[in-house]
C-alpha cells in the first residue's frame, strides 16, 4: 500500500513534463487546478494563472524557523496527505532549512541557510513555528548562541511572504498566557514590512499549511485574510455555521456532562463548553489526519484553538461561553438561559449572543479574564 | 596536542533547541556541556487556573510526545482529587499512549536517528538487485523488489541531480564514520521515505479517540469519546474496526521494517556497544497499567531502579530520594549553590549569568543551562527506553528478557554492550515491538467489555468544583514517556491550581553537572570512550546525543512574572 513517488521535480523540468513523469497528463492537472480554486474560492478567472505556474522550472525555496515552540506544529505537517511531507520536501520545494529534519548539525547546517537565504534573496518562503520571548533581553530562546528575535529578522530580510505556523508563531499562544512569563509575542509583533499569513491553531491542520503554500505556488501571492491574518479558504467559516451537531443545538439537544445518554448520541457539545460558537476553523471541514474525524467529532468540545488569546479567553475550557474568560457577560448568559428553556428557539438566540461576543472581542482584543467557576448558571442540567 | 573546542548548536532532528559543547584530543571527546537554550515557563501560567484545564496546557509542552504530559497530568489531578477512571477509559489512554510510543520510536529512528547511521549519498552507488537481496533475507515485508528499490534510487539520484539537496545540504556524507555497504543504505533511505507515510496513517487512532493528532483532547475523569454501537458520531464498530486495522498495520511495520532494520544496521555499528554509556544508574516509573493506576503491580512495564548497572538487583522507588541540584544552573539559593535541595523544599531563583548574546562558548563558565540537575539519592539517573528495558530484564519481565537475549545473541555480545549508545537504540526498538504487540491485548480487552455491556469512559461524581475537598488537594501524576520517567505534581484549593510541577525525562538526561562535579547522563555518555574524528563535522555526537532522543521543550523548567523559577515541587 506504499507507493513513494519517484519523479522529483528536477532542473530542467517544467512543472508541466514533472507531472507528466509522473503520470499526471495537463488535462488532470487543470481539472485538479479548477477544484483547488473552487476550494481557495478563486474561480475560473485562476486558470491562466495556472497555465503560468506550468510553466515553472525549479522547486521554491523555504526557510523553516523553528523558535519558541513544542514542535506539534513541524508534527502537524508532517500528517499531511495531499502533497505528503515526502513529496513536498522532495518533489514541490526545495526545504532548505529544517531543524526537525536536517541531516547536518551546528555550523554546517547554519551555513546552509545563510547560503541560500544569500541565493534565494527576495523569492524564498519563510516558515515560522514558535513565538519570540523579548524579556531579559531575548535570552530565553537562543538558538547557535543567537537570539530568536534576531534569527527571525534576518531571515524575514530575503523573504518573499512569510507564513507564521500555528498559534506561537501567530500571537504567542501557551507560553503568552497570562502572566506570559517570557514576553512571548507572534512574528507579526515583530516584522512590519513583509506579507505574513496566519495559519491559527494549536497546532494547525496540517493540510490548511500546505495548501497555502500550493496557494502562494500557483498563484504568486498569499490567499486573501480576514482581520487577524488567517486565510480565508480555511479560517472563513465558523465551526458553529459547519458543525455536524448544529441540528442538535437547533434543538435543543445537549449534553449535560460527559457519557451522558445524549452524548451517546452524539448531541451537541455546548453545554460542556464547546467554544464552536466563537471559534473560526477549518476543523469540520477540512477534519484532522487525512480527514478522520475532528475534536467535536470525538466528542470533547472545541477549544476554540485558532482564536488569539484563546488560552485567557476561552477558559474554563468546560465552561459554558458566556461564563468563560473573555465573554463573562452576565446579559448573555441571561439570555441564553432564557432561550434554552424553550427548545428550538434557543439556537437562534444564542447564535446571535455568541456572535455578538466574538465580534466584539474582535474589537477588543484582550478582555479581562473573568473566574467564574464553571457549570454554574446551567439551567435545566439533570445532573447538577 | 591541545584539545580543540567544539560547538554543536543546533542540534538538530531533536525536539526544541539544544546545545552541546565539547573538547576532543587525538579522535577522542575529553570533556562535554550539555545546555538547554529555551523557556516557557508553562507551569506557573497554570497558577490559578481550573485544575481540568491543566491536561490542555501542559500538553503543549510538547507536540512530539503529544499525549504524555496531558496523561500524566490528568492522573495528577485525578489524584489529588481521589477520582478513579472506568477501565474502559484506562484502556483508550493505554491504546493512545501505546500507539504514541510506536509512531514516536519509529519516527526517532528513521527520520530523527538514521541519518547518523546511514549514508544517503552512498545509496546512489547501490545495486537494487543486492539490496532485494538483503531484504528478503531479513523481512517478508512485501516491499522487497529490485524493481522497488531501483525505484527509490531514481528518485534519490533525480533530486541530488536537481543541486537543490533541501534538508539533505551539508549532511556529513562521506564521513568515515558510515559503515554501511551501499545496499543497506538504500534500504535505510526507501523505508525513511515509508516510514513517513506510515506514521500518518497509524496516528488516526489519535483522531479516533482524541480527535486530532498533535494534541488530542483528553478528560479529567475519563475519556469524552463515548462508545455506542448504534450511533453514527461515537466510537462503534466502524471506528473500532479501523482502529484495529491501525493496530495490525502498525505491528507489522515494526515487526517486518523497524527491528529488522535496526538489527542489520547495528550489526555494521557493534563497535557502539562500547561507546557512550555514561551513566549506569536507572530510573523506571512504569507504565501501562493494566489494571487500576494505582496498582504499580499491574504495570506492563515495570517500575524499578537499577543502581551501578547491577542486573541482579532491582531497587523500589521511593519519591522522596529526589533532589535538584543547580550548582551549573542559571539560578541561584539561599543557602548557597552548592546545596542539593529536596524539590518540596525547593527555592529557586533564576540568575543569567551567562554571557550576553550572541555566544561564542559557554564551556568553562560555572554555570552554562536553564536545565536544573535532578538527583535520586544523590545519583545521576538516566531515564528512557533502556532503563525501561533494564529494569525490565532485571525484574524478570518475560517477554523482555527473551527479546534482549535475541538480540544479544544475533549480535553476538555481551549484557554489557546495552550500556552503551547502541544499546539505547537497540532498547527503543525492542519495547516497540512489545508495545505494537501489547496494543493488541487492550484493544481485546477493550472490546470484550464492551461486547459484555461496559461502555462507560467517564467518571461524574467528582467533576464539579462543589465535590471537590475543602482542604488542599495534592496529587502526583507518574507515567513513562517514550523518553523516560515523566512526574507531575499537583496542589489544588478552592477549584484552583495553587502550585504545579513537572519533572520530566529530558531534565534527567540532560541535566548539567550537580553540586558534586557529578555529569548528567548526556554530558557523562559523550566522554565515554567517546569518539570524534572530525571536530567540524561531529557525527559521532550527534549519534551519541540522539541515541536518548532529546525532547528539550519537556525539559525547561519554570518561571514567574518576574523571571524567578517556581520552587514548590511536591513529592509523594
Amino acid at each position: 500500500m506504499f507507493y513513494p513517488t519517484s519523479h522529483p521535480w528536477t532542473d530542467d523540468q517544467t512543472l508541466a513534463e514533472h507531472l507528466e513523469s509522473r503520470g499526471i497528463s495537463r488535462r488532470d492537472f487543470v481539472a485538479f487546478c479548477a477544484q483547488i480554486s473552487a476550494v481557495l474560492g478563486l474561480g475560473e478567472l485562476a486558470s491562466p494563472r495556472v497555465a503560468a505556474a506550468l510553466q515553472a522550472v525549479k522547486r521554491p525555496t523555504v526557510i523553516w524557523l523553528q523558535l519558541q515552540e513544542c514542535t506539534g506544529c513541524v508534527e502537524s505537517v508532517l500528517r499531511t496527505a495531499e502533497p505528503t511531507i515526502g513529496d513536498l520536501v522532495l518533489d514541490v520545494v526545495s526545504l532548505d532549512y529544517s531543524h526537525a529534519l536536517m541531516a547536518g548539525a551546528g555550523h554546517a547546517v547554519e551555513a546552509a541557510k545563510q547560503d541560500s537565504m544569500k541565493a534565494n534573496f527576495g523569492k524564498y518562503v519563510l516558515v515560522v513555528t514558535g513565538s519570540v520571548p523579548l524579556n531579559e533581553g531575548g535570552i530565553y530562546t537562543m538558538i547557535g548562541g543567537r537570539t530568536a528575535k534576531e534569527l527571525l529578522e534576518e531571515a524575514a530580510k530575503g523573504a518573499a511572504a512569510i507564513l507564521a505556523v500555528g498559534a506561537c508563531a501567530h500571537w504567542g499562544s501557551v507560553q503568552a498566557a497570562r502572566p506570559n512569563p517570557t514576553g512571548a509575542v507572534g512574528v507579526q509583533d515583530i516584522i512590519k514590512d513583509k506579507p505574513i499569513v496566519n495559519i491559527a491553531g494549536c497546532p494547525p491542520i496540517g493540510d490548511v499549511v500546505t495548501a497555502t503554500v500550493v496557494h502562494f505556488l500557483t498563484f504568486g501571492r498569499l490567499p486573501d485574510l480576514d482581520p487577524v491574518g488567517r486565510p480565508l479558504f480555511a479560517y472563513g467559516a465558523r465551526i458553529h455555521d459547519q458543525c455536524p451537531r448544529r441540528a442538535n443545538f437547533d434543538a435543543g439537544q445537549f449534553v449535560q456532562v460527559f457519557d451522558d445518554e445524549a452524548a451517546r448520541k452524539g448531541w451537541c457539545l455546548y453545554e460542556v463548553g464547546c467554544k464552536g460558537p466563537a471559534t473560526f476553523s477549518p476543523c469540520p471541514i477540512f477534519q484532522w489526519n487525512t480527514r478522520t474525524s475532528w475534536p467535536i467529532g470525538a466528542g470533547h468540545p472545541c477549544i476554540g484553538c485558532t482564536e488569539p488569546q484563546f488560552w485567557d479567553t476561552m477558559t474554563p475550557f468546560y465552561g459554558r461561553l458566556p461564563d468563560v474568560g473573555g465573554f463573562g457577560i452576565e446579559k448573555n448568559v441571561d439570555l441564553i438561559g432564557a432561550a434554552l428553556a424553550v427548545g428550538a428557539t434557543a439556537g437562534v438566540v444564542a447564535h446571535a449572543a455568541a456572535t455578538g461576543v466574538h465580534q466584539m472581542r474582535e474589537r477588543k482584543r484582550q478582555l479581562p479574564v473573568v473566574d467564574q467557576p464553571p457549570g454554574a448558571n446551567r439551567p435545566g442540567n439533570p445532573n447538577a | 596536542m591541545a584539545a580543540t573546542k567544539v560547538v554543536v548548536d543546533p542540534i538538530t532532528r531533536i525536539e526544541g533547541h539544544l546545545r552541546i559543547e565539547a573538547q576532543a584530543e587525538n579522535g577522542k571527546i575529553t570533556n562535554a556541556w550539555a545546555s538547554s537554550t529555551q523557556f516557557r515557563g508553562i507551569e506557573v501560567i497554570m497558577e490559578g487556573r481550573d485544575p481540568r484545564d491543566a491536561w490542555a496546557f501542559t500538553q503543549r509542552i510538547c507536540g512530539v510526545c503529544t499525549v504524555v504530559h496531558a496523561v500524566a497530568s490528568c492522573r495528577a489531578v485525578e489524584d489529588a482529587l481521589g477520582i478513579k477512571i472506568p477501565p474502559n477509559a484506562n484502556l483508550i489512554r493505554n491504546l493512545i499512549h501505546g500507539m504514541q510510543f510506536v509512531q514516536d520510536h519509529v519516527i526517532h529512528f528513521y527520520h530523527l536517528h538514521a541519518l547518523d547511521w546511514v549514508d544517503v549519498v552512498s545509496a546512489l552507488k547501490a545495486d537494487p538487485e543486492g539490496t532485494a537481496r538483503i531484504a528478503k533475507s531479513i523481512s517478508p515485508w512485501p516491499n522487497n523488489s529490485a524493481t522497488y528499490f531501483a525505484e527509490v534510487q531514481n528518485r534519490v539520484k533525480k533530486f541530488v541531480g536537481s543541486g537543490q539537496l533541501g534538508i539533505f545540504t551539508n549532511g556529513y556524507w562521506g564521513h568515515p564514520a558510515y559503515k554501511l555497504p551501499p545496499e543497506v543504505n538504500l534500504l535505510a533511505v526507501a523505508h525513511y521515505l515509508e516510514a513517513l507515510d506510515w506514521q500518518r496513517d497509524v496516528i488516526r487512532l489519535h483522531t479516533i479517540f482524541g480527535g486530532k493528532n498533535p494534541h488530542p483532547n483528553f478528560l479529567v475523569g475519563g475519556m469524552a469519546s463515548a462508545i455506542n454501537l448504534n450511533d453514527t458520531a461515537t466510537i462503534n464498530a466502524e471506528r473500532l474496526t479501523d482502529v484495529k486495522d491501525m493496530i495490525v498495520r502498525s505491528r507489522r511495520f515494526v515487526e517486518q521494517v523497524y527491528w529488522p532494520d535496526l538489527v542489520a544496521i547495528a550489526g555494521f555499528y557493534k563497535d557502539w556497544a562500547s561507546i557512550g554509556g555514561g551513566v549506569n544508574n536507572f530510573l523506571s516509573y512504569g507504565e501501562f497499567p493494566e489494571g487500576d493506576v494505582g496498582d504499580v503491580d499491574k504495570l506492563y512495564l515495570p517500575r524499578g531502579i537499577i543502581l551501578g548497572g547491577d542486573l541482579t538487583k532491582v531497587h523500589p522507588f521511593d519519591p522522596k530520594m529526589i533532589e535538584e541540584y543547580i550548582n551549573s544552573s542559571w539560578y541561584e539559593y539561599s543557602v548557597g549553590d552548592a546545596k542539593g535541595l529536596h524539590p518540596y523544599d525547593g527555592e529557586t531563583k533564576a540568575k543569567y549569568t551567562g554571557p550576553p548574546p550572541p555566544w561564542e562558548y559557554l564551556q568553562g563558565l560555572p554555570k552554562y543551562t536553564w536545565m536544573k540537575s535532578p538527583r535520586y539519592d544523590g545519583r545521576a539517573m538516566q531515564v528512557g527506553p533502556l532503563a525501561r528495558a533494564l529494569v525490565g530484564f532485571a525484574s524478570g519481565h518475560e517477554e523482555i528478557r527473551e527479546m534482549v537475549k535475541a538480540v544479544l545473541d544475533t549480535l553476538q555480545v555481551g549484557p554489557a554492550a546495552l550500556f552503551s549508545t547502541l544499546g539505547r537504540t537497540a532498547a527503543r526498538g525492542l519495547e516497540t515491538v512489545l508495545l505494537a504487540r501489547r496494543m493488541e491485548t487492550w484493544y481485546g480487552m477493550l472490546v470484550d467489555r464492551i461486547r459484555g455491556g461496559d461502555t462507560k469512559t467517564f467518571t461524574k461524581e467528582k467533576w464539579e468544583p462543589s465535590s471537590w475537598p475543602k482542604e488542599e488537594a495534592r496529587g502526583f501524576g507518574w507515567l513513562d514517556a517514550p523518553r523516560g520517567a515523566l512526574g507531575h505534581w499537583v496542589r489544588i484549593k478552592d477549584g484552583k491550581i495553587t502550585k504545579y510541577q513537572c519533572v520530566v525525562p529530558s531534565t534527567w538526561n540532560c541535566s548539567p553537572r550537580d553540586g558534586q562535579g557529578q555529569m548528567g547522563p548526556y554530558e557523562a555518555s559523550l566522554v565515554d570512550n567517546h569518539p570524534l574524528v572530525r571536530p567540524d563535522q561531529p557525527l559521532e555526537i550527534l549519534r551519541t546525543i540522539h541515541s536518548f532522543d532529546p525532547c528539550m521543550s519537556c525539559g525547561v523548567h519554570v518561571l514567574d512574572a518576574t523571571g524567578n523559577l517556581v520552587t514548590e515541587v511536591k513529592v509523594q
